[in-house]
């Protein structure tokens, strides 16, 4: 069903962080960006769509006017608005924003961290885009960051803190299907598995909270009102948002899960683990009917690797792109 | 990332150490009556043996460390971790050369990195934890003083981590991955066992038991809106698994279950390590090393109370005293030390391990002075760096 193409080279290697890979295509230029985290760097690179051309980047986690160390970074996400794309990068010092090639930071919000370290690590991870100008970080302490983008320039603002959760949140996803009539358009996940369902607006309404089962949700998606989630146990739930009703549970990997990815056009679900194994399957939902089905399609085995990152390249999922802890590469795989 | 990472990684690097070392203890030992010509191997017999492992193990578990060790902290640096290790390594009769510090030095880092990529649950890390103090137990069984310090850490252990949830272990896995980012050694003992391959890396099964809490995977289940389950389908796992084993100990006592941290040498297998065809994918290792740390000020206070507060055996001549050389022969070890590829090298603090007065007060004022100069200029990580290079001056 997919074969594997030729796999782009990073300068350095992929740490072992959730949802490490990030991917956003520009059909205007035809490239397609990549973004992979290495301790305290972000590596970037720019493909073109007829392969012939690569240009790297890479983005260190410095503070503006704060001269201090390094800071390690958990997470970097592309964040796709109407108006403009984002590149965020969250790390233990703070969030930074940048204009998606990488080359301009536009935004810097500092994490309140204590002078001596405490018990409890501070950071921040869990990135997504909300409707039309929301930005989403999550934070150590539970607390998801809502900032408020403008269509361009850098006067972005916090415009709100969500406290529901009590753990370090994971992963925050959006609603990907492009339908208008979903009610929630936002999930976020925690250490504890515990989801909370949202709908954005200038005051962000809790629509329903999903208690985890003391199991760690490493990566979530929002599709056609489903909440995807991706569990440390090797399971994989789906449930309907609003209500929190369970549809679907599977017994996908027999190691952590480290990334959920969706292509919304064709319903093409994509998970990856540290058991070495990339499996795609197939969504079927109808929200009138309230069914859903999901089926296996197939499996990638990368061989010896615990595998931190996995995202479809294109909204149909015509080709998706892994990545591995201690792997130089990012390994591509495209529909035979 | 955690802050809570820095006494495992200290354990278990310290765990693997007493192992390597009683190993080559054991397998130097030569017979007083067959004398070799002009070896500077000397013969260990049992008491010397368990001399320098109690010196090491007391060391090892000194209250005031372990005190420092056990309060949150972001991870030490390689260099100050290494720095670290060689002065334990050190705090006995027993002397190696740089070479085979290097090689120890490897292997330990190797055989842990091995361990926690193989922990099936990241919890699972306190039980190799375990697996290694209950081998530190058994060493020191016949000293009651040394076997209490060892038994309080066990305590300190079991406060400090049975409470944390799988989340934060997950993190303070990842906190050491990054530690062991883009080592890839290679081990003799584990290239025959097969656990690793030519290029350095870890051979990960996909077949074995699953860990505790996870099924084995191949099945989905589809329920309806009022919670029955409606179908029930099986997919091919590309694997090959068994269900999960017992559950280890997470006590003082009882059986752990799993074989990551205990002794996997044992006089017969020889302990080597292959320098050729690591270089290139070595050289990333360093980009991490070379960014700043600001931590490198606390590193050094601990590093002075190490080695203000504690008892130096004096080297005396490397030809009469008791030396441990890692490889095969003295021929060996000194080649190892000239071929060794330089981005493999851990550039280690020298610090004379003496108890000299006279080093020590220096030491003492050149702390004070780097304390009280506190201004956050853009080079105070640098001050690090450079107190570290004052200090290989001493």
């Amino acid at each position: 069903m997919f074969h594997k193409e030729k796999s782009i080279q990073l300068k350095n290697s992929a740490s072992a962080l959730y949802n490490n890979l990030s991917v956003l295509r520009i059909a205007p230029r035809r490239l397609t960006y990549f973004t992979v985290v290495h301790a305290n760097v972000v590596n970037m690179v720019s493909t073109s769509w007829d392969g012939l051309n690569y240009s790297h980047r890479q983005l260190q986690s410095k503070e503006p006017n704060v001269a201090t160390s390094t800071s390690l970074i958990m997470q970097a996400a592309f964040c796709a608005l109407p108006s403009r794309d984002l590149l965020v990068v969250s790390s233990q010092k703070g969030i930074q924003m940048y204009e998606s090639d990488g080359s301009i930071m536009v935004y810097w919000h500092a994490l309140d961290t204590p002078e001596a370290p405490t018990a409890h690590a501070v950071f921040a991870r869990g990135i997504s885009a909300v409707s039309d100008n929301y930005v989403c970080v999550g934070v150590s302490s539970g607390a998801v960051l809502v900032f408020d983008v403008p269509s361009k320039g850098s006067n972005i603002t916090l415009s709100e803190v969500l406290e529901e959760h009590k753990e370090a949140i994971t992963d925050i996803a959006s609603e990907c299907s492009g339908s208008q009539e979903c009610l929630a358009n936002l999930v976020t996940a925690d250490d504890g598995g515990n989801m909370c369902v949202w709908k954005s607006g200038e005051e962000f309404q809790l629509l329903n909270k999903i208690p985890g089962l003391d199991m760690t949700c490493s990566s979530v998606k929002l599709w056609k009102g489903t909440v995807l989630a991706g569990y440390g146990t090797g399971q994989i739930r789906l449930y309907e948002a609003v209500t929190g009703i369970l549809h679907a549970e599977v017994n996908a990997h027999a190691r952590w899960i480290y990334s959920l990815d969706i292509a919304p056009f064709s319903g093409l679900l994509l998970s990856a683990a540290e058991d070495s194994f990339v499996r795609v399957w197939h969504l079927s939902i109808t929200p009138e009917t309230n069914s859903v089905e999901i089926a296996h399609l197939h499996n990638e085995c990368v061989t010896d690797t615990q595998i931190c990152g996995a995202k479809f390249c294109d909204g149909d999922g015509y080709a998706f792109a892994v990545t591995g802890y201690d792997l130089s590469e990012i390994i591509r795989y495209v529909q035979s | 990332m955690s802050t809570r990472t820095l006494p495992l990684l200290f354990i278990n690097l310290g765990g693997e150490m007493l192992y390597i070392l009683d190993q080559r203890l054991r397998a130097q030992n030569i017979p007083a009556d067959k004398a070799k010509k002009v070896s500077t191997v000397p013969a260990w017999i049992e008491e010397d043996r368990k001399r320098v492992m109690n010196d090491i193990i007391t060391t090892m578990f000194n209250k005031k460390f372990l005190e420092e060790l056990f309060k949150p902290q972001e991870l030490y640096s390689k260099k100050a971790l290494r720095t670290v290790f060689d002065r334990l390594a050190h705090a006995s009769i027993m002397r190696l050369n740089q070479a085979s510090m290097d090689k120890l030095y490897d292997l330990m880092t190797m055989a842990f990195k091995y361990q926690v990529l193989l922990c099936p649950r990241p919890k699972d890390i306190l039980l190799v934890s375990f697996n290694h103090m209950d081998a530190i137990k058994d060493f020191v069984k016949d000293t009651p003083s040394i076997l209490s310090q060892v038994d309080e850490t066990y305590q300190q252990l079991i406060e400090m981590y049975t409470p944390l949830s799988n989340g934060e272990f997950q993190l303070i896995r990842q906190t050491l991955l990054i530690f062991f980012q883009d080592m890839h050694i290679r081990v003799s003992i584990f290239l025959k066992d097969k656990v690793q391959n030519s290029n350095g890396r870890f051979v990960l099964p996909t077949n074995g038991p699953v860990p505790r809490g996870t099924q084995i995977p191949g099945m989905i289940r589809i329920f309806s809106c009022s919670g029955e389950e409606l179908t029930r389908l099986q997919f091919n796992n590309g694997g090959n698994y068994s269900s999960a084993l017992r559950e280890g100990s997470f006590e003082m006592f009882g059986n752990r279950v799993t074989k990551l941290g205990t002794n996997m040498y044992s006089v017969s297998r020889p302990v080597e390590t292959h320098m050729s065809g690591t270089s290139k994918s070595s050289a990333q290792h360093t980009k991490v090393n070379a960014a700043p740390n600001p931590l490198a000020k606390e590193e050094l206070n601990l590093l002075a109370r190490l080695m203000g507060g504690l008892e130096v055996q004096k080297p005396g001549s490397t030809d009469t005293g008791f030396r441990v050389n890692l490889f095969a022969t003295d021929e060996e070890e000194e080649e190892a030390l000239i071929s060794r590829p330089n981005e493999l090298s851990y550039g280690v603090i020298s610090i004379q391990a003496t108890k000299d007065q006279q080093a020590n007060a220096e030491l003492t004022k050149i702390m004070g002075e780097f304390t009280e100069s506190g201004d956050p200029s853009s080079s105070a990580s640098s001050k690090g760096d450079d107190l570290l290079a004052m200090m290989d001056g001493l």
